[in-house]
């Protein structure tokens, strides 16, 4: 029998002993009733909490998701801009300045904005109508960067600085690296808040185990003298708050998803009309990923698990006390 | 089987309500534990269940000082000793079956492995036509039946009962009483905890008697 092999029959011999070994079967009622265990409420914390975590986990994927198109959208592209300086005709340096660029590898496309396009950048700002003539309106050459080969920045920059006057090449790598601080920021601060809102999970799953194990102390007392182990109660309160993680966990990270589908169809809807061009130039597509709702289900077991580890530690505690 | 040396015990700082207790439980033995009412009777039967810690003295269990025991071993001991409560302490939300197979469902055992048994135990004990009830609709002397079904259900070494006849009327008691008496002759050492002096002068066993938190044995 190969490692990998013997590796799996001893996992399998060992859930096989666990179920064999686990405290009660289907047929067989809970030994810690049911009704005792402020449940419904627990659960809604639990759902309430699920719901957090996995809107904040979703959010940070579309902005990282959004951030991301950014960074690629812009890293595809650079730009010469040139000023007018005195004495020198602006079209032959905007001339020499899309020869040299052409010339450069790595470089796929050169548009060069006329005057009359470049001053049309200018309405938004100035309004229409104006005569610009008297302006010293800068020119902008627009290079298109080749995916597969990399174009030498610094070469280009000096051959620019050179030829041409009043030149600057922007490659956007100030704007690169505050998008990729920002979108770092907002998934640390994501982590930072899952993180607490899983504490809060785990304390207040602590707290309503206490409530249980106090309200049940008569039935942990009967239970340890007809031969209950310390293990064997802790797993009677265990399984039952599995179930309540189960539940809430369910509950608040199905509504979670459920809100960025439904977030997602009306960003569609909206789509072409300014609200919608400013969530989608925001969120992106605003609609998650197969990543998003994979992260949405991890914090679904972890809240699951986080309930039931919790209530086993506490359990295990208070027992200890107790004896 | 039990063995006691100098226990003493106190609640908190409080005085002293069990002093210089000394006494031993032989296996196959049968004795009364008696006294005035709030002499320190179920202070001293959970002393021997291991719920109370001495402050001061040795007890020794199946050979065992439960002064240095760890934890896990606790349960071993408990199950072997069965406990008839006063107040019966059964599980409400359970039924007669499931309250008497508890000592074998709380060991890992399979449901099929007991059923047949515990069925056999409750018939034993006349509550054949209770098996499905809860105990909120038994009767006092049923509940105690079902407590001390429950009791014996895992053949324990020890039987502590804890004024077992204190619900039940004269007839029942005596039945109750010769019930513990065939345990103890098919092998189980019996401690009934009983401020009923009618009902231990109708049998001749031997006496500890807790008076003022002191124990005196009569052989």
């Amino acid at each position: 029998m190969t490692n990998a092999a013997a590796f799996t029959h001893h996992i399998r011999q060992r859930i096989a002993r666990w179920w064999r070994a686990r405290p009660h079967r289907a047929a067989e009622p809970p030994l810690v009733p049911v009704e005792s265990i402020a449940g419904r409420a627990l659960i809604i914390v639990i759902a309430i909490m699920t719901f957090l975590a996995a809107l904040t986990a979703g959010a940070a994927q579309l902005v990282g998701a959004a951030s991301s198109e950014w960074q690629s959208a812009v890293a595809r592209e650079v730009t010469i801009q040139i000023r007018p300086v005195a004495g020198r005709a602006i079209d032959q340096e905007v001339a020499r300045a899309a020869e040299i660029a052409r010339a450069t590898p790595g470089i796929t496309g050169v548009k060069v904005y006329s005057r009359q396009e470049s001053e049309r950048l200018l309405e938004p700002w100035l309004g229409t109508g104006l005569n610009l003539d008297q302006l010293p309106v800068p020119r902008l050459i627009v290079l298109r960067l080749d995916d597969q080969k990399a174009a030498d920045f610094g070469a280009l920059r000096r051959s620019l600085v050179e030829n041409v006057r009043g030149v600057t090449l922007d490659d956007h790598r100030v704007w690169i690296a505050r998008l990729a601080s920002m979108a770092q920021s907002i998934v640390i601060l994501a982590i930072g808040i899952v993180a607490l809102v899983i504490t809060a999970t785990a304390l207040a799953v602590a707290f309503a185990t206490r409530g249980a194990m106090a309200g049940n102390r008569d039935i942990v007392e009967v239970l340890h003298f007809v031969g209950a182990s310390d293990g064997y109660i802790a797993d009677e309160f265990q399984n039952h708050f599995l179930r309540l993680g189960l539940k809430g966990g369910v509950a608040g990270g199905l509504a979670a998803m459920i809100f960025f589908v439904l977030a997602g169809a009306l960003a569609s809807a909206w789509v072409a009309t300014p609200g919608g061009d400013q969530i989608e130039a925001l969120f992106g597509s605003f609609s998650l990923g197969v990543g998003g709702f994979i992260a949405m289900g991890l914090i679904i077991v972890l809240v699951a698990l986080v309930t039931s580890i919790g209530s086993r530690i506490t359990v295990m505690r208070t027992l200890r006390q107790l004896s | 089987m039990v063995r006691f040396e100098n226990v003493g015990l106190r609640y908190g700082m409080g005085p002293e309500v069990l002093h210089d207790i000394s006494f031993s439980i032989e296996p196959q033995s049968f004795q009364f534990l008696t006294g005035p009412s709030g002499a320190g009777k179920t202070t001293l039967l959970r002393l021997i269940l291991l719920s109370l810690k001495p402050t001061r003295g040795l007890i020794h269990l199946f050979g065992t000082d439960v002064t240095r025991i760890e934890a896990d071993k606790l349960t071993d001991l408990r199950r072997r000793m069965g406990v008839v409560f006063q107040d019966f302490r059964l599980l409400d939300h359970l039924t007669t079956y499931e309250n008497v197979a508890l000592p074998l469902r709380v060991q890992g055992k399979e449901e099929a492995s007991y059923r047949a048994e515990v069925k056999e135990l409750l018939h034993w004990v006349g509550l054949g036509d209770h098996v499905n009830a809860r105990p909120s609709v038994l009767s006092g002397g049923e509940k105690q039946r079902a407590a001390i079904a429950r009791a014996l259900i895992a053949q324990p070494d020890l039987l502590l009962a804890d004024e077992p006849t204190g619900n039940v009327d004269p007839s029942l008691a005596r039945r109750l009483l010769r019930l513990f008496m065939e345990l103890n002759r098919s092998g189980t050492a019996i401690v009934i905890a009983t401020h009923d002096i009618g009902l231990m002068d109708q049998f001749d066993s031997r006496r500890l008697v807790l008076s003022e938190g002191r124990l005196h044995i009569y052989d």
